[in-house]
């Protein structure tokens, strides 16, 4: 995207009939570490890349519960993703209060788009730099939504979003149609999977990553890091078995296939 | 006498009591709600968990405690979002106090009282008035049958007296199940001569192990 005439105000519009800098802040969100989430008809799995600034530094928090029945996601920029969401817990908050009812999530995806659009056409504005995966669970199933900052949102089976994201869609479309039907163990397996993807390459350890889920009967929280190194090192295992049987018959190089299983 | 149309306050009548002691607190509430000579239902729980290691009772208008039980439980969900851990019972206690005095001149009926485990994991008991006054006691009694219990309570409980100077910590030395026991006897007494004490028992302990609840019947006239 080139610099022009029209990007420099967000209530500019371009003679095309866009608004740069609405696009401008979808960049960011295609810069930041990657998220993704995958849904069933009972539960919904977040996971993230957790991209720290440089090795002395703590990554950040890229996951938040917003209620018992809700979590986000973010990518972009951490510093707006961390403001919505405590006004998401705070629409969660009141409406519980008035209602004495968990807040449906398509009603507070809505609220959250309705915020972003805001930005959208206000000159003393910016429109929000971070993009949210908004997983839950209400009276009508389980839920994922993705909220962009043009405003807009979409509910989707799986998504990822976020850098290398295209690695993690490619993944899970050829696999999303069984999603409805899994167990909790295989979503959160395919998380992990597919956060694999956006690595390229890079080793997969617990530490690298951040899983969070919600389900029926079972509030939103992070899951523990041991239980996704377990899964990681069953599924490890498995392909280092397949990687030595398929490298047996053919007897020329196989120190590549421990490295990058996935190769073959 | 010109006709008060704008009194918007309710007695529901009741007792609250609460004894600290080394390792446990105990709080306790009738399940009584009444309106002037009738009873509108005896199984009404006047006692409220706010946090892990820390439980409110409260007795007065029960409209304006429901009320602000809820604010209570909303704040303490945005402290727990916040620091990512549970309030602990001194923070509680402040908290209560500002919600109370907040609404100075428009006050919450209630007359609380705060019971839980400090950070120490000693029991503690905090009393207040209706707009937010508060102390740290060892022991309290709140309600309609409160006149009753108290000089029982100051009798029975081996504390050091509240009122000496220096204050002195007037946590009991007596064992949880002593102070159950005490905590029964009390509302049996309170019972018979209260009119707006009676029905059941409500008693919550708050210890090292977590909370627990139990039962009793009173008399029911």
């Amino acid at each position: 995207m080139f610099r022009n005439q029209y990007d420099t105000d967000v209530t500019t519009w371009s003679p095309a009939g866009r608004l740069f800098q609405v696009e401008y802040a979808m960049e960011a969100v295609k810069q930041g570490a990657a998220a993704v989430g995958l849904r069933s008809t009972s539960h919904v799995v977040l996971a993230t890349v957790n991209k720290a600034a440089s090795d002395l530094s703590s990554h950040q928090r890229k996951v938040f519960k917003i209620d018992d029945h809700i979590g986000v996601a973010i990518a972009g920029l951490t510093a707006d993703g961390r403001v919505l969401s405590r006004y998401l817990r705070n629409e969660c908050i009141n409406h519980s209060f008035v209602y004495e009812s968990p807040l449906p999530v398509s009603r507070l995806v809505v609220r959250l788009a309705d915020k972003a659009q805001v930005c959208t056409q206000r000159s003393w504005k910016r429109p929000y730099g971070v993009g949210l995966l908004v997983a839950g669970l209400d009276e009508t199933g389980a839920h994922l939504y993705y909220n962009c900052p043009s405003g807009n949102y979409f509910e989707y089976q799986a998504f990822a979003i976020g850098s290398r994201s295209q690695a993690a869609k490619t993944y899970m479309e050829r696999r999303f149609e069984a999603f409805n039907n899994y167990s909790r163990d295989e979503l959160i397996k395919d998380a992990i999977f597919a956060i694999r993807e956006t690595l390229q390459g890079e080793k997969l350890t617990s530490s690298i990553c951040t899983v969070a889920i919600v389900g029926i009967g079972e509030p939103f929280h992070m899951i523990d890091q041991k239980i996704i190194q377990e899964v990681i090192d069953s599924v490890e295992i498995k392909e280092d078995a397949a990687a030595a049987a398929d490298q047996a018959p053919a007897q020329d190089d196989d120190k590549s296939s421990e490295a990058a299983p996935m190769d073959i | 006498m010109a006709l008060r149309r704008d009194w918007v306050y309710e007695n529901n009548g009741g007792t609250c009591v609460a004894i600290a002691g080394t390792d446990y607190c105990v709080i306790a509430a009738d399940t009584r709600l009444s309106v002037g000579y009738s009873i509108y239902t005896r199984d009404y729980s006047k006692i409220c968990k706010l946090a892990d290691k820390c439980v409110m009772a409260s007795s007065g208008f029960q409209g304006d405690l429901k009320a602000l039980q809820k604010n209570l439980a909303a704040r303490h969900l945005m402290y727990q979002h916040q620091h990512n851990k549970q309030m602990r019972c001194p923070a509680m206690a402040q908290l209560l106090s500002n919600t109370l005095y907040y609404k100075r001149f428009f006050p919450y009926y209630t007359f609380n009282i705060l019971g839980g485990l400090d950070s120490d994991g000693k029991g503690c008991v905090y009393t207040y008035d209706a707009v937010g006054s508060y102390e740290r006691v060892g022991y309290s009694a709140q309600g309609t049958g409160a006149g009753l219990i108290i000089p029982v309570l100051d009798n029975q409980l081996k504390s050091p007296s509240p009122l000496l100077l220096p204050a002195k910590d007037a946590v009991t030395p007596l064992s949880e199940t002593e102070a159950v026991d005490l905590v029964k006897d009390v509302f049996a007494s309170a019972t018979e001569r209260d009119i707006y004490t009676g029905d059941k028992v409500e008693i919550v302990i708050v210890n090292a192990s977590g909370i627990r609840q139990e039962l009793m019947e009173l008399r029911k006239d």
